[in-house]
């Protein structure tokens, strides 16, 4: 069942709402949240909700409690191609858990918060963005690392990054629901503007997976045996542009490489000369890889995880 | 005075990025003066400009303190300025979301941090800043509470008011709160209107950036008097937010007195100019922050009043 989660007035004839649609079997009234599309410019997630969506209700009797999901939590920055909330400039991560009394960017996101706390989980899918592909990975608040890590092992990714708190990252939505109690998991997956296919049914088969474990659902799962890598088994490494230029990669996301072995050039398209050979840092899998051409200085080219 | 590159960095098809410091006199780092941020800030960058200007002419009279080094650095941020966007051309990001800098990160890191390796130790740090939401402000020197605000040297620029804010988690980003952290008294000064000039607004800034450098002796040049500044924090504001969206008219801006129940503004069908919505001012008071953009959505802060008891 579709149900408006917000609604709000917008100037010209026009109403900005957010739904979730409310699949619901057996008698158990546990609930399972999937919320995706805070930032307008990653659609990875939309998938992911479709290819769930579709399957919970061809199996609703193998369904046992309340499965809730959100596919755009920011509609208006997915219809312009804009991370933020467009009328605002404003990233919606940043905001949580918002304000009743606020403006509409902070009535919403308070919204939001409000109709996912008490859940049993919450999954909160991301894409990267425009310039970055990731491979599958479960970001974790080193302060949640305890708790969450066994049920992010059970979405069937490739990897678990265990991070750094952060002042900052508190207005996060995960951070926000994580606080209270609500367990809240970031998929962060793909790149922005593009849907991965097999990323997608891999991960649906990973939710299916911890559905099956928290008892929410009791039919058959997919699960191919592969190794998941947790960032503290290692080390991760950044590697940035040591230029500007035009980045032309030789390898593929997802790819275990030797220091010293290249990754790609930045190059002056201009005067058809090669600027820096971008190689890796250390023995390693790249896990994240530029995906967008155009470089500046700084600009992130790799992030390779490093296994001690 | 010495102009001098603070950072540099080669783009792929534009001209080479470059933030440019103005140095005036010789000693200990005392006071730092920090434009536009966003290519949005031209207000800001106008005012520094006339800023730079005074200070030629000051330095030239001898009248800069010995010992008292200043610096003035009008744009941050040229390349979006020139595209007219608000956030770093390529990504969108806020160089004022990346203090303190981390000089192997991402671009506007590296940015930020040039600016913060620069910017920091100064005894005084000042920063033209501006509002994510459309609006005008009464002008005022605003601080973030952080333990380490001083208030009794915000009282120098004697703007009418003087904003204590709560930080919020983004806010630790902000070079206003960096350079509190690092033991520069950092004044965030709110002046005009976002993206337009307001020349008579800068005017007012500039007399008060030169009343505070000269009642801490770092220039002389007298200047006349400005307000006894009002110290305000959010328990002192009256937020007023539209019940409706459409078209908006206001009937008052920023630095009016009104009286409980004035009408401020009304909020007017689209299709049919009828009025939606009458917004009545809910106290006595001056109206310190009025939003000026023609549409407005549900729930939009609109004004904001400073309640006169
Ligand atoms: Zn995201």
């Amino acid at each position: 069942m579709v149900t408006e989660v917000f609604s709000s007035e917008l100037p010209i004839d026009e109403r900005l709402t957010i739904k979730k649609n409310r699949i619901k079997g057996g008698n158990s009234e546990k609930r399972f949240c999937i919320v995706t599309g805070t930032h307008g410019d990653e659609l990875e997630g939309q998938y992911v909700c479709f290819l769930l969506s579709q399957f919970l209700q061809e199996h609703i009797d193998d369904v046992d409690g309340v499965i809730d999901i959100y596919p755009a939590l920011n509609p208006l920055g997915i219809d312009s191609i804009t991370r933020g909330i467009p009328n605002f400039d404003l990233d919606m991560n940043r905001i949580f858990p918002g304000d009743p009394r606020g403006a509409m960017a902070e009535t919403a996101a308070n919204a939001i918060y409000n109709d996912l706390l008490g859940a049993e989980m919450v999954i909160d899918i991301h894409a990267s963005n425009i310039f970055l592909r990731e491979i599958p990975q479960v970001r974790i608040n080193v302060k949640n690392a305890d708790l969450l890590v066994p049920y992010g092992k059970e979405l069937n990714v490739d990897f678990i990054w265990i991070h750094e708190a952060a002042t900052v990252l508190e207005s996060t939505l995960a951070h926000s629901l994580n606080s209270v109690g609500t367990p809240c998991l970031v998929v962060e997956m793909g790149v922005g503007m593009r849907i991965t296919r097999h990323y997608g049914t891999s991960l649906v088969n990973g939710i299916l997976q911890l559905l099956k474990s928290l008892g929410f659902y009791r039919g058959e799962v997919d699960i191919e045996n592969k190794e998941q890598f947790v960032s503290t088994q290692g080390e991760v490494e950044f590697l940035n542009a040591g230029c500007s230029g035009v980045f032309i990669p030789s390898i593929d996301n997802n790819q275990w490489m030797k220091k010293g072995e290249k990754i790609g050039m930045i190059v002056n398209a201009l005067e058809g000369n090669v600027l820096e050979t971008v190689v890796s840092p250390c023995d390693g899998l790249v896990f994240t890889l530029r995906a967008y051409p155009i470089v500046y200085e700084g600009s992130l080219m790799a992030r390779i995880f490093k296994k001690n | 005075m010495e102009k001098k590159i603070i950072f540099r960095m080669n783009s792929p098809y534009r001209d080479d990025f470059r933030i440019t410091g103005f140095e005036f006199g010789v000693g200990e780092k005392t006071v730092a003066i920090v434009g536009a941020m966003r290519g949005d800030e031209i207000q800001q960058q106008y005012v520094c400009a006339q800023i730079v200007k005074r200070l030629m002419k000051i330095e030239n009279d001898g009248k800069i303190d010995k010992g008292c080094k200043i610096l003035v650095i009008p744009n941050a941020n040229p390349f979006s300025m020139n595209l007219e966007k608000r956030f770093w051309s390529m990504d969108n990001t806020d160089i004022n979301r990346m203090f303190p800098g981390y000089d192997k990160g991402e671009t506007t890191q590296r940015i930020a941090a040039a600016l913060f390796d620069t910017l920091k130790n100064y005894t005084y740090g000042i920063q033209l800043a501006s509002f994510y939401m459309p609006g005008e402000f009464v002008p005022h020197v605003r601080m973030l509470d952080t333990g380490y605000q001083d208030t009794a040297d915000a009282k120098f620029f004697e703007l009418p008011y003087i904003y204590v804010r709560k930080p919020r988690p983004y806010d630790s980003t902000m070079l206003n709160y960096n350079w509190q952290i690092w033991n520069t008294f950092a004044f965030s000064i709110y002046s005009g209107l976002t993206n337009q000039l307001n020349t008579d607004l800068a005017e007012e800034t500039i007399h008060a950036i030169f009343r505070f450098m000269n009642s801490k002796r770092i220039v002389t040049d007298l200047q006349r008097h400005g307000y006894v500044s009002e110290i305000v924090t959010d328990d002192n504001h009256v937020v007023v937010q539209s019940k409706k969206a459409g078209i908006y008219t206001k009937l008052v801006s920023a630095n009016h007195a009104v009286e409980k129940g004035d009408l401020l503004a009304r909020i007017i069908d689209p299709y049919n100019g009828d009025t939606l919505d009458e917004i009545l001012s809910p106290c006595k008071g001056i109206v310190f922050f009025a939003h000026y953009r023609p549409l407005v959505l549900e729930d939009t802060i609109i004004f904001r009043i400073i309640e006169v008891k």
